[in-house]
């Protein structure tokens, strides 16, 4: 078993009310090695919240986190974490930006190098190694994003919507892009994302998260074979999963509109 | 578009991609013509997507437009000026013209007056402004990380600020008497609150996202200061050092104006005073000549550490 969580409590501290909210009430999940999971939702239900919480950014206000054991309490490079904003050094270049984390682990310098050219190839951005990032597009931006966090290579890859803010053929082709690369390293993964095809397209095994506060509502097995190709998002089987999961949220937002006219 | 036709653009090329990905945009080429006419010229990449043509030649008036017009405008206003002195409109005493600056110019540097006086304002300017860059970078990044320290020093940071800080001259006088030291502080202290507040706006103001990636990667607060606070605030601190630089100059003269023994801005009042007005603007000019050069000169800096910015 890889990463378990055990009645995982947090509490999200609102400094502008003044308060603590309530964001994660007790999830319990497991995922196993070599997993790739998606987790989806309503917006605003504590997904983001829980994956900070798995990289160690936000403290549990009770439950427990382990990876293959261990206990997490603080960021540690067993864990990649690829943003939803690119968040890249912009006076770094692209390659620089690649070494940012292999350098923070304190890699020696000419490993280092070779290690983050080989991902700067992987995620197809070899011609752009010295470019910066503000001259890059938004999903060219992300694959950096991307190669920076397999680079530390992590025991398990967190992945925070890295696609929301992307146009909807460049997401397609990130999320096919993100297949080819996940076969290659076949690293678990916790991708959050409140697309529901994404979700399906990408994962194993999707979580469904209900309104605020965070709970598990469901988990669904995506029993499709992969290699999977953009296509299969037009399967009956594919479809059905879908719908369901739709269905799931569905029922969830509107309770979330119910308790916020109540 | 009948050229166009006639030459399709190959997608069976795509494939072949070493990497056999097809790039998301190809933004990052400035140009890619639209054949109306016959198809310029094409330039080769290693993306098949990527097709460019070089730009249509460019005028040289047209590419160095800024600077021509400039240059004219200035040398304009210079015989304009001459014209005017030259027909003596108006006394000499009142508005002496270039020629007569250029003349009185070459006066003070024969008998040595120029270099004297360059040579004192220059170590007072020299010393004030390099002291206050070394004290005011670090304070300032600390100011900037640690609020704490911040809510400690802020009151005094914005009494000092506030205040023109040439009001503390009398004060300098008496502690440090006439000579050098009582200008370096106040030029010290011009310079100082300049950089010091931009550098603590630039850590205040950088990205928490890129914090947030350093502590992701398990970063501590010493290493988040060397890869993120200190790069990331350069900008903000070269335009504190910009800035810097005019109060220091306000320093000099009128440090030098209220009591000095020698420099450029003693030598204006006392030229002031005796109706050499040629030498009044003698003075002028190399203050003013003085700031545009180090203005230029980190301009020049801040050009080497944008280059990660698009070029516009």
């Amino acid at each position: 078993m890889k990463l378990q969580a055990r009645d995982v409590v947090i509490h999200h501290r609102r400094q502008r009310y003044g308060d603590m909210l309530l964001a994660v009430d007790g999830v319990t999940l497991d995922i196993a090695e070599g997993e790739f999971v998606a987790i989806v939702g309503p917006s605003g239900c504590g997904k983001t919240t829980f994956l900070n919480a798995v990289d160690g950014l936000l403290p549990l206000t009770s439950g427990a986190l382990t990876l293959n054991g261990r206990q997490i309490d603080r960021p540690g490079h067993d864990r990649g974490m690829v943003f939803q904003q690119p968040s890249l050094l912009p006076w770094r270049t692209v390659m620089g930006n690649v070494l940012y984390g292999v350098e923070l682990i304190g890699i020696p310098k000419e490993e280092a190098r070779s290690r983050a050219k080989r991902f700067v190839e992987l995620v197809g951005l070899e011609g752009f190694a010295e470019s910066y990032p503000l001259e890059l597009s938004g999903g060219m931006q992300q694959r950096v994003n991307l190669a920076r966090a397999l680079a530390v290579d992590p025991e398990i890859l967190l992945l925070d919507e890295p696609f929301a803010a992307l146009d909807a053929q460049t997401r397609e082709t990130m999320q096919q892009e993100l297949l080819r690369i996940w076969n290659e390293t076949r690293k678990t993964a916790v991708f959050i994302t409140h697309d529901i095809v994404e979700g399906v397209y990408l994962a194993d095994r999707v979580i469904v998260f209900t309104a605020r506060p965070g709970r598990v509502k469901e988990i669904l097995k995506v029993d499709i074979p992969r290699p999977r190709d953009l296509r299969v998002k037009r399967d009956q089987r594919f479809l059905e999963i879908e719908t369901r999961i739709w269905e799931s949220i569905r029922e969830e937002a509107a309770r979330d509109t119910l308790a916020a006219t109540a | 578009m009948a050229d166009r036709a006639e030459k399709p653009i190959k997608y069976d090329t795509i494939q072949s991609h070493p990497t056999g990905t097809i790039f998301d945009t190809v933004q990052n080429y400035p140009t890619e013509m639209v054949a109306t006419g016959p198809l310029p010229t094409r330039v080769q990449h290693d993306n098949p997507l990527v097709i460019t043509s070089p730009l249509p030649e460019q005028s040289w008036f047209r590419r160095h437009e800024a600077l021509v017009i400039g240059m004219s405008a200035v040398v304009v206003f210079f015989a304009l000026w001459q014209a005017v002195g030259s027909a003596r409109v108006v006394s000499r005493l009142f508005l002496p013209a270039p020629s007569d600056v250029i003349e009185s110019f070459g006066e003070i540097v024969r008998d040595g007056e120029l270099a004297q006086d360059l040579a004192f304002s220059g170590t007072e300017f020299a010393i004030g402004y390099l002291g206050a860059t070394l004290t005011a970078i670090p304070l300032g990044l600390l100011l900037g990380w640690y609020p704490r320290v911040r809510y400690a020093l802020d009151p005094f940071v914005t009494f000092l600020y506030a205040t023109p800080r040439i009001v503390l001259l009398p004060l300098f006088i008496i502690w440090f008497g006439i000579g050098m030291e009582s200008k370096i502080a106040v030029i010290f202290l011009g310079a100082f609150f300049a950089i010091l507040i931009n550098t603590t706006a630039g850590v205040r103001n950088l990205d928490s996202h890129l914090i947030r990636v350093a502590r992701s990667f398990g970063a501590r607060d010493l290493v988040i200061f060397r890869t993120i606070a200190l790069p990331g605030s350069v900008p903000f601190i070269l335009t504190g050092l910009r800035l810097g630089i005019g109060h220091a100059l306000i320093g000099v003269v009128v440090g030098e104006l209220v009591a000095a023994p020698h420099g450029i801005g003693r030598m204006m009042a006392i030229a002031g005073a005796t109706f050499q007005s040629s030498k009044v603007f003698v003075g002028l000019f190399i203050i003013a000549g003085t700031g545009m050069l180090m203005t230029y000169a980190l301009a020049r800096l801040e050009r080497h550490f944008d280059a990660w910015r698009p070029q516009r």
